[in-house]
């Protein structure tokens, strides 16, 4: 019975964490909405009025449909709904068209999709080991990791306030990681290759699971020190987790490529077109990149090194556009960044194969995935960060490396989300958030590993401080100056370098700390 | 983790709920030709701002007494003066003279919720956290948060300060006053009481409370020696702390009486916030309710209206001021200005419904001794402003805070389970019913059941509120049947506050007894 009340009491605290962050999505509702919302609504406009085989060629609004058919599908469910709210959303001319029922009905769409996220939430809880169980219950790991996933910071103002399906994409991305911990290793496979249908940027994470899957599932054995015994092959393995991605893929593709419309889709999918950096510039290696090259440029230009007329005008003057002319070091192509990438990832997708860790192998790896993709990848979001951040926070709980690894990344990673909310009735939201998120993960995290030694070393304790005065600067201080009106790039350049320093140095401690790691003899033996 | 940072987080979650809601409308948002409560606070910026102390109070050609009138005390002139300071450096069309009248915009809100997010991080919050730490029974450190976080997100007064439009500074200062007084900082809580007196003259509730307390503390030490030194000490401290408050007011006498006339406008007529004015009676007080069955103004005079309120008032306060000045206690003060402030709500005259604000701060303070009462008594006030939330448009914010605050009163104090005589601090009572009444044995059940109960018609009474339009004979229905269920639920908490207040004593006694 005393086990029976622990589970009671158990259940309870995260139904209390459930409730109250989704009490809060709900008070968020009148918060500022990005183009996003406009976005999301022509979608449900187009799959509710269209055939199927017009939604990939739809194009009235400049917002046109460029997520995979699994994700069409869904706003063609939810335009099923939206109908008894407000029809006149559905209209796909009804351009920027912002009724208070379509705010709600689509505010709503996003609290309601997060249950997803937070089942999935409840099954990480459960794969993480309670050795540390401790007396306090705010002090128990699988309560932390509730809360960091829960309560994370980006994933609030990316969904609910900035406005994205991004939840339960994380949902089922956090579900099918809990399902292959727990050794159920086709339920994992299929729910990625549901959510690789579903958002296809989640392709960058798909080494970690194709190689792991090999690994751990196809190869069903391992020698004595580890390295692969090849004779275990399953056949069988092999075939069903074959047969799972192409059912899922037919399911998905299928009707498209019956119609002959493959080529259109990944055209609309894989937008090539779109500049190297987004908009805000993300904060990963091109940010220090393109900001070097605007030092160069400046430095030529006074050493006269450079001829002023031949600089391309907009490189000085716009700062942000999204295509950024290089002047002095080499101009980048997407395949460069493609090339880039995979050299990045190639070495944590060896450690995988080749020290094999079970589930704390596959996350390292899923989250270097990540971040190298994120590092060097054409076109990448800043919201691209979570894919990192969120599995980061599984590994955070377990290991004291690994807690202080998180604290920098998500850190610095939250902070670059900053330029996301411009908005002044905003700005209270987002910093009292972050504050409210940084002072929790600080103290839960000290306060799990208070034996070991100081997470932080003193470099980069200052590193983070110095946040707060770069954000005073940028938000208090540079509109107050005649700077604003002749350099307005200036505070998002500056935010993005900072980030980016911070977040190179992250993926690098974790690269350095899973390639130096020892197999150790307990897992030698599995 | 440490004490200090689960405070933080509960502080920076309050806050964070706090501006969310006050993303929301406002009072008299978009409503020519009076607007509400926060053109009022404007309008009171532009005429400090612009008129000489002389004219504040005064009808004058630039001063419109009939066009929301400064009506508070000095200090709310004088906070409205900084706050129209600080507005002239950001743009001065907010308190241009006349041309101002009716400013509304984006900006201009940002401003002024912000003003109201300073005062209550500066003034009222501190006041919570440290009376949290004060506490005897939080000694162990997440106690402490948890009373902070219940008390912080009381959606009442979240929901009327940052949602509807409100200074929390009263309050804040009758909370300073309170926490003083427990650490026995008596002339420091003299002061820090005058200020929130000065501040708004609602406080008067909470007057008598405090003045028999202090009283009763200076008999306690006789009032030959050391306990006449304190009385002739507090008396200063007031006469002083009054003084310096009505400094710019004291050039001559008739200043003086027309701030008091406007602050006590008696000719006003008696019920005129609730039944018998045009707008619908919103009001959980007794004759808002009474009136609902008898027609009090059609057979009684005005003047008999004043003496007959100021005579039920009086009776109902009188056993519990008494209790309170023979045997002054920290426990028994806090209570007293729960049932006194309850008192006043619900038999004096010129009541706002508002005015629930000033029973739930001290109803706040005393929900870790009584968390399942407590937690029903807050719910029930939120409801009771919920015509004025739903006309100020602030359903949303309403519909989250209060379950909100119910799941987190009924998780941290698990209320449900703390339904006994003894949990209700009914023990001595019981004992002393024993005798006569014999369902006391299944008195939890039959709480546990009414809670229930009660939390259902409200939550139905809400949802049919917002969602239903009233049969066309009977327009006010729902604000009438809201305020009348308030009133009921009022009722019953006054006797419940006055049993536990009269039969503390007994209690200590028997105690005594058995030591």
């Amino acid at each position: 019975s005393a086990a029976r009340a622990m589970a009671a009491g158990g259940r309870s605290w995260f139904r209390a964490l459930a409730l109250g962050v989704s009490f809060l999505k709900c008070l968020l509702i009148p918060a500022y909405y990005s183009t996003d919302f406009e976005v999301h609504r022509n979608w449900l406009a187009i799959t509710h009025n269209l055939p199927l085989s017009q939604w990939y060629y739809e194009a009235t609004s400049e917002w046109t449909l460029d997520y995979p058919p699994f994700f069409a599908w869904f706003e063609y469910a939810l335009s099923h709904v939206a109908k008894y709210f407000d029809p006149k959303m559905l209209v796909i001319e009804n351009l920027n068209y912002t009724s208070r029922a379509t705010v709600f009905f689509q505010r709503f769409s996003v609290i309601f999709t997060d249950i997803l996220f937070i089942y999935a939430v409840r099954e990480c809880c459960r794969c993480v080991n309670g050795k540390r169980a401790a007396k306090d219950i705010l002090e128990k790991p699988t309560f932390i990791l509730a809360v960091l996933l829960l309560w994370n910071f980006g994933l609030l103002i990316v969904d609910h306030i900035h406005f994205q399906y991004n939840g339960f994409l994380f949902g089922l991305m956090l579900l099918s990681v809990a399902r292959l911990c727990q050794k159920r290793y086709l339920e994992g496979a299929f729910l990625f290759a549901i959510l690789l249908h579903f958002k296809h940027i989640y392709i960058y994470v798909a080494p970690a699971y194709g190689i792991y899957l090999l690994r751990s599932y196809c190869f069903t054995a391992n020698n004595a020190d580890g390295s692969v015994k090849w004779r275990s092959f399953s056949l069988l393995h092999v075939t069903l987790l074959g047969l799972i991605v192409c059912l899922v893929s037919a399911l998905s593709l299928g009707p498209f490529i019956v119609l002959g419309q493959l080529p259109q889709i990944i055209s609309r999918l894989f937008p090539f077109k779109r500049g190297l950096c987004h908009a805000y510039w993300a904060p990963n290696f091109w940010a220090l990149y393109n900001a070097m090259d605007k030092v160069l440029t400046i430095f030529g230009l006074k050493c006269n090194f450079l001829d002023p007329t031949k600089i391309p005008k907009a490189s000085m003057t716009g700062g942000l556009v999204q295509e950024f002319q290089h002047t002095v070091l080499p101009s980048v192509t997407p395949l460069a960044t493609l090339i880039c990438t995979f050299i990045s990832i190639l070495p944590s997708v060896f450690c995988l194969w080749f020290k094999p860790q079970g589930p704390r192998g596959f996350l390292q790896c899923l989250v270097l995935c990540a971040l190298s993709s994120f590092m060097f990848g054409w076109h990448v979001h800043e919201k691209a960060i979570l894919l990192a951040i969120l599995p980061l926070s599984l590994l955070s709980v377990q290991r004291a490396k690994d807690a202080s690894i998180y604290l920098i990344l998500t850190t610095t990673g939250h902070f670059s989300l900053f330029p996301l909310l411009f908005t002044p009735p905003e700005l209270p939201i987002k910093i009292l958030l972050m504050l409210l998120f940084t002072v929790y993960s600080f103290s839960s995290l000290k306060s799990l590993f208070r034996r070991e030694r100081p997470l932080l070393n003193w470099l980069e304790t200052i590193y983070l401080i110095q946040l707060a005065p770069l954000e005073i600067f940028c938000e208090l201080i540079f509109p107050l100056t005649p700077w604003k009106r002749h350099f307005p790039f200036v505070p998002l350049l500056l935010t993005s370098v900072y980030c980016a320093l911070g977040i190179a140095y992250a993926w690098l401690k974790l690269y350095v700390s899973v390639l130096t790691e020892r197999i150790s003899v307990r897992q030698k033996a599995e | 983790m440490e004490k200090w940072s689960l405070m933080a987080i509960t502080v920076l979650l309050a806050l964070t709920v706090r501006w969310t809601v006050s993303l929301g409308s406002y009072s008299g948002a978009g409503k020519p030709p009076m607007y509400g409560d926060y053109e009022a606070q404007r309008h009171w910026q532009e005429v400090t701002y612009n008129l000489p102390i002389r004219q504040w109070y005064f009808n004058t050609s630039d001063n419109n007494l009939l066009y929301w009138g400064l009506d508070y005390p000095p200090l709310t002139a004088y906070h409205s003066l900084l706050c129209a300071y600080i507005a002239k450096l950001i743009n001065p069309d907010w308190i241009a003279l006349h041309t101002s009248r009716g400013y509304e915009s984006q900006p201009h809100k940002l401003f002024m919720r912000t003003t109201v997010f300073v005062a209550d991080l500066l003034i009222y919050i501190p006041a919570v956290i440290f009376y949290c730490f004060s506490l005897k029974e939080t000694s162990t450190k997440k106690k402490a948060s948890i009373c902070a976080l219940c008390i912080l997100l009381y959606p009442g007064l979240i929901l009327i300060d940052h949602g509807h439009f409100q200074y929390p500074l009263s309050l804040g200062f009758a909370l300073w006053g309170v926490l003083a007084l427990s650490y026995d900082w008596d002339l420091l809580g003299s002061v820090a009481f005058c200020l929130a007196l000065n501040y708004k003259q609602m406080e008067l509730y909470h007057s008598l409370p405090f003045f028999c307390y202090l009283l009763g503390k200076c008999f306690k030490k006789g009032l030959k020696g050391k306990g006449l030194v304190l009385l002739i000490k507090i008396t200063g401290t007031v006469v002083v702390s009054f003084a310096v408050c009505w400094l710019p007011f004291c050039t001559d006498m008739e200043q003086i009486m027309q701030v008091l006339r406007r602050l006590f406008p008696i000719d006003r007529g008696l019920f005129e916030a609730c039944m018998f004015s045009s707008p619908p009676p919103r009001l959980a007080n007794i004759w808002c309710s009474l009136s609902v069955l008898i027609k009090i103004k059609n057979i009684v005079s005005p003047q008999t209206q004043l003496k007959l309120s100021f005579a039920v008032t009086f009776l109902s306060l009188l056993p519990t001021c008494i209790k309170l000045t023979v045997q002054p206690s920290l426990r028994g003060f806090k209570f007293a200005l729960v049932s006194c402030a309850l008192s006043f709500f619900l038999f004096s005259f010129q009541v706002h419904e508002k005015s629930i604000l000033l029973v739930s701060v001290p109803v706040c303070l005393i929900i870790n001794e009584i968390p399942f009462m407590a937690t029903w008594f807050l719910l029930v006030s939120t409801f009771s402003m919920l015509p004025l939330l739903l006309k100020d448009g602030l359903l949303l914010a309403y519909a989250v805070t209060t379950p909100a605050f119910l799941s987190l009163c009924g998780a941290s104090f698990s209320i449900l389970d703390k339904t006994s005589a003894e949990d209700l601090q009914l023990k001595p009572f019981s004992l002393s019913m024993k005798g006569y009444v014999s369902w006391f044995k299944s008195f939890p059940k039959i709480v546990r059941s009414l809670f229930l109960l009660s939390v259902t018609l409200m939550g139905v009474l809400s949802l049919v509120c917002a969602a239903a339009h009233p049969p066309q004979r009977l327009p006010d229905l729902f604000p009438v049947s809201v305020s009348v269920i308030s009133c009921l639920h009022f009722l019953l908490f006054l006797v419940y506050f006055n049993v536990v207040i009269l039969w503390d004593s007994k209690n200590s006694r028997s105690q005594k007894k058995i030591s």
